[in-house]
């Protein structure tokens, strides 16, 4: 059983602006957001995973978004280097935190950008990696290196869609669904050679979000605001659970940012 | 050309990295050259490619470098060229690296800056302080001056031949023999002057006795006279016999419209001392004292003209440098931008300004000696082309195309 990592959004608000979806005029309603959160942690917590909680930290509002920690890989966590100041106090605590429950901590060179698993995705045993935003190509070498798998690494042009995750959603059946115009015309050649059945998100429904979707084996867990994606799911067999995220997506954020998996993998091929 | 080594790493062909690092550097108008490639064998190795990026300026090739590390680009770490001072005034220090005439880079402070001019058989001396790199001569070097040793940091660029055919010294680079036709060639190189003094282009003539000799003179005049000539290069002995033969229409005793005329060979003395007593070529022409040949024409259509002495000579005709270091210098000056040369006629003139040329400069050998042609497009490889003739006929018809005066025998 695949665990998650969520973190309670009790110091969550847009206090900055580091993506286009943020605006401190527009700021999050706690209350609504906390609701929203706790309708996510509910939602998982049914689908029969343990879902452990770190303390969030005062002065640290998107502590929230825990996939953006790491990378965890069995028991190897690669904690990650934030590009922006505002969220690089993050680091240590989740670092401490997965150092205390036996995770073999996993440093990157300090120079080296590299924003966890919002930006590295595994698709079957291809490790997807998007960079330019927030993750630098260079780290994702780094990562190839102490995991010693295939990276595919994706430009991503887009700066509505800033992470990996919210555009590209791999699938357990070797698929995957994504939001193709967030990439350069070689990113999107690079994903159409190693991902066999692909699906297309509208520009309508990609802007709510809606790759940023946890995938726990057939139960997909995504914002509401994306029917033709979910007829679609649907179609291949996959549950659907829309959750309402509004007070995240003002944040640029959705489901999958608000969770980390320990790990995303077991091992790699 | 400038140009950087840059490194590329990592799952590079699966990601589509390398072919869209290569599309980027086309695309900004620069070229690549990939020295070295390692594709990984099973499928989680990591790829490599070392690639030698060059673009038309330094800012072009900065910025577009900046766009490639986006790319996980780095560059490759250079070694600086090595310095040593010299050892006294006109020495450089042993193991001097000797310069071609082709484009060449220094790299210090590990940016490469161009050496300039690109001058054949200099040393290359790096003023560190204004960080610029110039060949030097002998004569130009002074103790403690830094002057570039081994070959490290050194960079050269061969000028490129052109894939398409644009004008006649980047389709043709040939010797053209003496049983070879000649007037397409000529008339091809009529459009190439004509193209080239439209465009205010520099066209430089260095000029043999066997000009005056052959009576080919009143074609050479004729090309002057129709601005086709902006430098004249010639000997002591050429302004000598073109004088005498205004002056008395003998050269070196000889009248060439007169196929077996003999004497008067004391006439090639009192030309030049009529010269002497004048106060020079121009003065002579001003006191109408010299009134045809090509000096003549020289001066009243103002192309400069470059008089150089030789051991052998008389006179010298005022106006002649007769140091040869001094010479050389003033050769440089005035060759500096200079498109097109046309040697004719003069093996050891014409080597001498072909060693002093850019290898951008367009140039034509005539000349009816096969290894004095040969030697000469030596040194321009692929600009220049050879013809195996008899100046004459090829100033005749080459004048013929270029000047709207014709001559009829």
């Amino acid at each position: 059983m695949r665990e998650l990592l969520l973190c309670p959004p009790d110091y969550y608000g847009i206090e900055y602006e580091i993506n286009p979806w943020m605006s401190r005029a527009r700021g999050a309603e706690a209350a609504l957001a906390q609701k929203q959160w706790e309708g996510l942690h509910a939602t998982l917590s049914k689908l029969d995973r343990k879902v452990h909680l770190i303390a969030p930290q005062p002065g640290l509002p998107d502590m929230v978004f825990t996939a953006n920690a790491g990378l965890t890989v069995g028991r190897r966590f690669i904690p990650s280097n934030f590009r922006h100041k505002e969220r690089a106090g993050e680091q240590p605590f989740f670092a401490e935190w997965m150092k205390q429950r036996g995770y073999e901590v996993r440093w990157l060179p300090e120079n080296r950008y590299f924003e966890g698993e919002g930006d590295a995705l595994f698709g079957g045993d291809v490790l997807f990696c998007g960079y330019k935003f927030r993750s630098d190509i260079q780290s994702h070498r780094a990562v190839a290196d102490m995991l010693g798998c295939l990276v595919i690494s994706v430009e991503l042009v887009d700066p509505r869609f800033y992470h990996l995750d919210t555009c590209f959603c791999p699938l357990p059946d070797g698929g995957a669904f994504w939001f193709p115009m967030a990439f350069d015309e070689y990113g999107q050649r690079a994903i159409r050679e190693h991902v066999i059945d692909l699906i297309d998100v509208s520009q309508e429904e990609a802007t709510h979000f809606s790759c940023n979707a946890v995938v726990l084996e057939r139960d997909i867990v995504l914002p509401e605001g994306a029917p033709q994606l979910v007829t679609r799911l649907h179609e291949r067999g996959y549950r659907c659970h829309e959750l309402p995220m509004s007070e995240f997506i003002k944040a640029g954020g959705a489901c999958k940012c608000l969770v980390m998996f320990m790990p995303q993998r077991e091992s790699v091929a | 050309m400038f140009s950087e080594t840059i490194e590329l790493r990592g799952h590079i062909i699966d990601s589509l990295i390398l072919p869209k690092v290569l599309d980027q550097i086309l695309t900004h108008g620069a070229n690549f050259k990939i020295g070295e490639i390692k594709i990984g064998k099973r499928r989680a190795d990591q790829s490599f490619a070392r690639i030698e990026v060059s673009a038309k300026t330094s800012e072009a090739l900065d910025e577009l470098i900046l766009r490639l590390r986006q790319h996980g680009a780095e560059v490759a770490e250079h070694a600086d060229a090595q310095l040593a001072a010299s050892p006294a005034d006109g020495v450089f220090p042993r193991d001097f690296y000797v310069t071609t005439n082709q484009q060449t880079f220094v790299r210090f402070d590990g940016k490469e800056i161009e050496v300039r001019p690109a001058m054949m058989n200099s040393a290359i001396a790096v003023d560190r302080k204004r960080r610029a790199a110039r060949a030097v001569k002998f004569f130009d070097v002074h103790k403690g001056d830094e002057i570039v040793v081994g070959h490290q940091g050194v960079r050269v660029v061969p000028v490129q031949r052109a894939t398409s055919r644009t004008d006649l010294f980047q389709f043709i680079n040939t010797i053209i023999d003496a049983d070879e036709p000649k007037s397409a060639i000529i008339r091809e190189l009529a459009g190439e002057l004509r193209r080239a003094h439209a465009a205010k282009g520099k066209i430089a003539v260095v000029a043999g006795p066997a000009i005056v000799r052959t009576g080919a003179s009143r074609h050479l005049v004729r090309l002057i006279e129709s601005r086709y000539v902006d430098r004249f290069f010639a000997g002591n002995a050429f302004a000598a016999y073109d004088v005498e033969r205004a002056l008395f229409g003998t050269s070196l005793g000889v009248n060439p419209d007169l196929a077996f005329a003999r004497g008067g060979h004391e006439n090639h003395m009192r030309a030049i001392n009529a010269i002497r007593e004048a106060g020079g070529i121009a003065a002579a022409v001003q006191k109408n004292i010299l009134t045809s040949g090509i000096m003549h024409a020289c001066v009243r259509h103002n192309v400069d003209i470059v008089l150089t002495g030789s051991i052998r000579d008389e006179g010298p005709i005022p106006g002649v440098t007769t140091d040869a270091i001094e010479a050389q210098k003033v050769m440089r000056k005035k060759l500096a931008d200079v498109t097109h040369a046309l040697l004719l006629a003069t093996i050891q003139h014409s080597l001498a300004v072909a060693s002093m040329l850019a290898p951008s400069v367009k140039t034509v050998c005539v000349d009816i000696d096969p290894s004095a042609v040969e030697r000469a497009v030596e040194h321009q490889p692929l600009q220049s082309i050879g013809l195996v003739t008899d100046v004459e006929p090829f100033l005749r018809e080459l004048a013929d195309y270029l000047s709207d005066s014709r001559i009829r025998d």
